[in-house]
């Protein structure tokens, strides 16, 4: 654990433009250690980008990014993920020919050594990290219940469903190893059932697993559950940030986002 | 496909009777295919194919494979228009006269552009900018029988094969497979006649050989009738079995599998070491080709079908073997001759090729797709313009190449040259068998795996944290160090380079092969290698229908045209591109099975929905 003082993640200024769109405009923020913070917002407030942007996926125009007090400026979007941050995309993209198993397999690339002469002598040392690469495989894949272990492991990814493909995702991710995971909306497209229980296990990630989680979501019951702290963003700036009991009562999030209905359903829930 | 098969025998209801639109689009139908088929009979006839296939018999006196090519294809028209189609599951047409009748237009109509040719062949003369509207293609169609009778003969010819191909349709499915095996299996019995001579001669048999073939080739009638029968009982009596036995090899597990496998490769090793030894010279040059182009094949394959990166250059590596060989063991090369043993040369031909492999990687492997494949082509070409410039004639001796180029010297025992055909193939042997180890184990490892992330989705590899440019470079060197092997070989083998024996057309060839074969498949491009490579022939060397070298590419092209169409998996697919290619049955098979989860009950965007 780094020094409770020490964000795990600080953006500091941060603008992206794509040609004269200001896609993410001046945006300060930071994430600790074992926190969840979600991040809302209407559509093209630039939550992805900021998801893109930290996974350097795009570039940034300026600002900087700190990752445990060093930048990440510059990185490939391999070494931030070597760095320890991963993340699953709005919509989902797994290596739908690839096993299940071999999904996750394939993640732990950056946390392994052997080459192409381990394979090709098939070395003790070899075997071993198969071995290994499976177990932390199918650890990650069993967090999930049973759905994807058993039968399912040597099955390609393209026969599961599409919950199913959302945890498998997230599986992935997992087994990079990161201490900062970035979903991008976990629970679109799900039923109340799933969503509920994902929900809980964005929870038993962070408790049972020590990762700091990001998490884009537009399902407000969600965000409610399960966030210590949201970040609001409209338009590329941040809006406001706080606890979800103070943000969903502010009057500029109400008018930029989440309208009346919220508030009323909120106040009929409680 | 959402248009199933019927079976034929399966009368339709009669309610479900075809609409008067539906009959009406079948001869459309008809017209259209027949109209095509007369086409492409017309021209082949004109490429010069059948006259030059007229050379070579099938079955003596009877019939030559110049004939097969033209008179097939009405027989395949008049099958093909029987086709049954369900369109809102009516079928289109009732099974029974349909058939007959069609097939029969079809095939006839197929075989009319023929007979038109043979009137036009009469008439005019246009050989001017038609070389083969000559008098011996006229011969050919008319059989020496004049004009009048061409005409007529082809209608007769192309209704009998329309009325046999559709009458195929209504014939029971194991009967059918029966008569289909039995007249490829003549075909294929007749095209392979060098391999089975020599084999049967080889083993002391030279009567039987004598007995099956004829004195200018094809099989005797006797000859042609045993492997038609042989053919037909095995079709009829031993395809449940092979199927049974395949099934009960591929529902093994654990030790009784790998037991299998390891049965099945030292079967097909010990076959391939004692088949050298039957075979004449002739026949093991031919071997020892295949051997060269499957090395080839192996190492485009980890390049292509596992990494996904489109090299179309891939000669480079091919030619920068060979030419490192050659330089350091020739005597006679230009500027430095320490004339290594080959096993050392060989040494640097390995550390040469991988530099080279980086050097063309390092630029070529961040882009992507089309630019990819467009620039990899301009290095190919590259390569091959060094070594062929004046530049660096003083080096590799420009067009002049390096000649005289000694053989392989295995450890004082033996020279293993172009002399030696037998050696040679023992030689590729090895390297084929250290490819197929490499491929092997490499594609079930960390470095297998992030190679197919990187072929099916990029960006995510990326974001995965696999370094996609080291990944892919490394695929990269691997294939043109395998590919450098084979070079190495060649130059020892034929005793000399030139530039222009790595040409383009080498790159080409070998892409065929892996696409063929299967991309992505051991077995298949194995399998793709023997067939393209020994049969029609590689880029400049002969295969054993030595008839078809100079419409190998024609051939290639259809071929390939074909597969695209029927079969875009390839020969011998791996399973994981069947996946790919076929994702809608599979997913459609899984459900049916009960595998494809819908736990979650609620739209399933990509799963199931939109493909009823």
């Amino acid at each position: 654990m780094n020094g409770s003082s020490v964000p795990l993640l600080e953006i500091r200024d941060l603008s992206i433009e794509f040609g004269g769109l200001k896609a993410v405009n001046g945006l300060n923020m930071e994430v600790n250690d074992g926190e969840i913070v979600s991040v809302i917002g209407p559509n093209g407030a630039g939550k992805t980008t900021l998801f893109n942007a930290i996974s350097a996926m795009v570039p940034i125009t300026s600002g900087d990014i700190l990752f445990e007090s060093s930048s990440l400026l510059g990185l490939d979007a391999n070494q931030v993920t070597a760095r320890g941050i991963a993340r699953t995309f709005q919509n989902v993209r797994l290596f739908t020919n690839m096993t299940i198993l071999e999904n996750v397999m394939v993640a732990q690339h950056c946390r392994t050594r052997q080459g192409a002469f381990g394979a090709l002598l098939y070395t003790r040392a070899f075997r071993r990290e198969e071995d290994e690469i499976r177990a932390r495989g199918e650890e990650a894949l069993s967090f999930f219940g049973s759905r994807l272990v058993g039968f399912r492991l040597n099955q390609p990814a393209s026969v599961l469903s599409y919950a199913n493909r959302r945890r498998l995702e997230i599986a992935r991710a997992m087994a990079t190893q990161p201490k900062l995971l970035l979903l991008d909306e976990p629970v679109a497209g799900m039923n109340p059932v799933e969503s509920a229980e994902l929900t809980r296990l964005i929870g038993r990630l962070r408790d049972e697993w020590g990762f700091a989680i990001i998490f884009i979501e537009h399902d407000m019951s969600v965000v409610r559950e399960v966030s210590d702290r949201v970040i609001v963003l409209n338009h590329g700036e941040l809006l406001t940030e706080g606890l979800y009991a103070d943000v969903s009562v502010d009057p500029r999030v109400v008018e930029a986002y989440l309208g009346q209905e919220t508030i009323v359903e909120d106040a009929i829930k409680s | 496909m959402t248009a199933t098969e019927m079976r034929p025998g399966a009368a339709p209801e009669p309610e479900l009777a075809p609409p008067r639109r539906a009959l009406d689009q079948n001869w459309r139908r008809l017209a259209r295919m027949g109209a095509v088929a007369a086409f492409v009979e017309v021209f082949i006839a004109l490429s010069g194919m059948p006259v030059r296939l007229d050379e070579r018999p099938v079955i003596v006196s009877i019939l030559s494979l110049g004939y097969v090519f033209i008179g097939a294809i009405p027989i395949v028209v008049g099958n093909r228009i029987g086709r049954q189609v369900r369109r809102e599951g009516v079928p289109v047409h009732k099974a029974g006269g349909y058939e007959l009748l069609a097939g029969t237009l079809a095939g006839a109509v197929a075989a009319a552009g023929l007979s038109v040719l043979v009137a036009l062949l009469t008439h005019f003369d246009i050989r001017e900018p038609l070389v083969n509207w000559s008098p011996q293609l006229l011969d050919l169609l008319s059989f020496n029988r004049g004009p009048v009778f061409g005409v007529l003969i082809w209608l007769g010819i192309g209704a009998v094969g329309g009325f046999i191909g559709g009458g195929l349709r209504l014939l029971p499915a194991r009967w059918r497979r029966t008569l289909v095996t039995m007249a490829a299996t003549v075909v294929l019995i007749s095209i392979l006649e060098q391999l089975v001579a020599d084999l049967v001669s080889g083993v002391r048999l030279e009567p039987v050989a004598d007995w099956f073939y004829g004195r200018r080739g094809g099989l005797t009638h006797s000859g042609a009738g045993v492997t038609a029968a042989i053919a037909g009982v095995a079709a009829f009596f031993g395809r449940g079995r092979l199927k049974a036995a395949r099934a009960h090899v591929q529902s093994l597990e654990g030790p009784a599998r790998t037991r299998a496998t390891s049965l099945m490769i030292l079967l097909t090793a010990a076959i391939l070491i004692v088949v050298p030894l039957l075979v004449g010279s002739l026949t093991n040059e031919l071997l020892a080709n295949v051997g060269l182009f499957v090395l080839l094949a192996l190492g485009l394959n980890i390049v292509v079908g596992l990494a996904g990166i489109l090299d179309l250059g891939y000669v480079a590596f091919f030619a920068v073997g060979s030419y490192t060989a050659a330089v350091l063991t020739a005597a006679t090369s230009p500027r430095i001759n320490p004339e290594f043993p080959w096993f050392v040369a060989l040494i640097f031909v390995v550390v040469v090729t991988g530099l080279v492999g980086l050097f063309i990687g390092a630029p070529v492997i961040r882009m992507r797709g089309d630019y990819l494949a467009i620039v990899t082509l301009g290095f190919g070409e590259i390569i091959r313009l060094l070594f062929l410039s004046d530049w660096l004639s003083g080096w590799f001796g420009g067009a002049q190449g390096i000649t005289a180029i000694g053989g392989v010297e295995i450890f004082g025992l033996t020279t293993v040259d172009g002399t030696n055909p037998r050696g040679v193939f023992y030689l590729v042997l090895v390297f084929c068998a250290i490819a197929i180890y490499v491929s092997w184990r490499l594609e079930r490892s960390r470095l297998g795996r992030a190679w197919m992330a990187v072929r099916e989705d990029e960006t995510v590899a990326e974001a995965m944290g696999i370094n996609t440019v080291n990944v892919k470079l490394l695929a990269f060197v691997v294939g043109a160090v395998l590919g450098s092997f084979s070079g190495a070989i060649f130059a020892n083998k034929v005793g000399s380079v030139f530039p222009s024996s790595f040409l383009i057309l080498v790159s080409m060839v070998i892409l065929v092969v892996v696409i063929f074969g299967g991309m992505g498949s051991i077995v298949g491009v194995i399998a793709g290698a023997a067939l393209l490579i020994g049969v029609l022939g590689g880029p400049k060397q002969p295969g054993l229908l030595a008839e078809f070298s100079e419409f190998k590419l024609l051939i290639y092209g259809a071929l390939l045209v074909w597969m695209m169409l029927a079969r875009p998996e390839g020969l011998i697919p791996s399973a994981r591109r069947t996946r790919e290619l076929h994702q809608e049955e599979f997913l459609q098979d899984a459900w049916l099975r009960g595998e494809v989860d819908t736990d979650d009950g609620n739209g399933d965007a990509q799963g199931t929905e939109g493909r009823s």
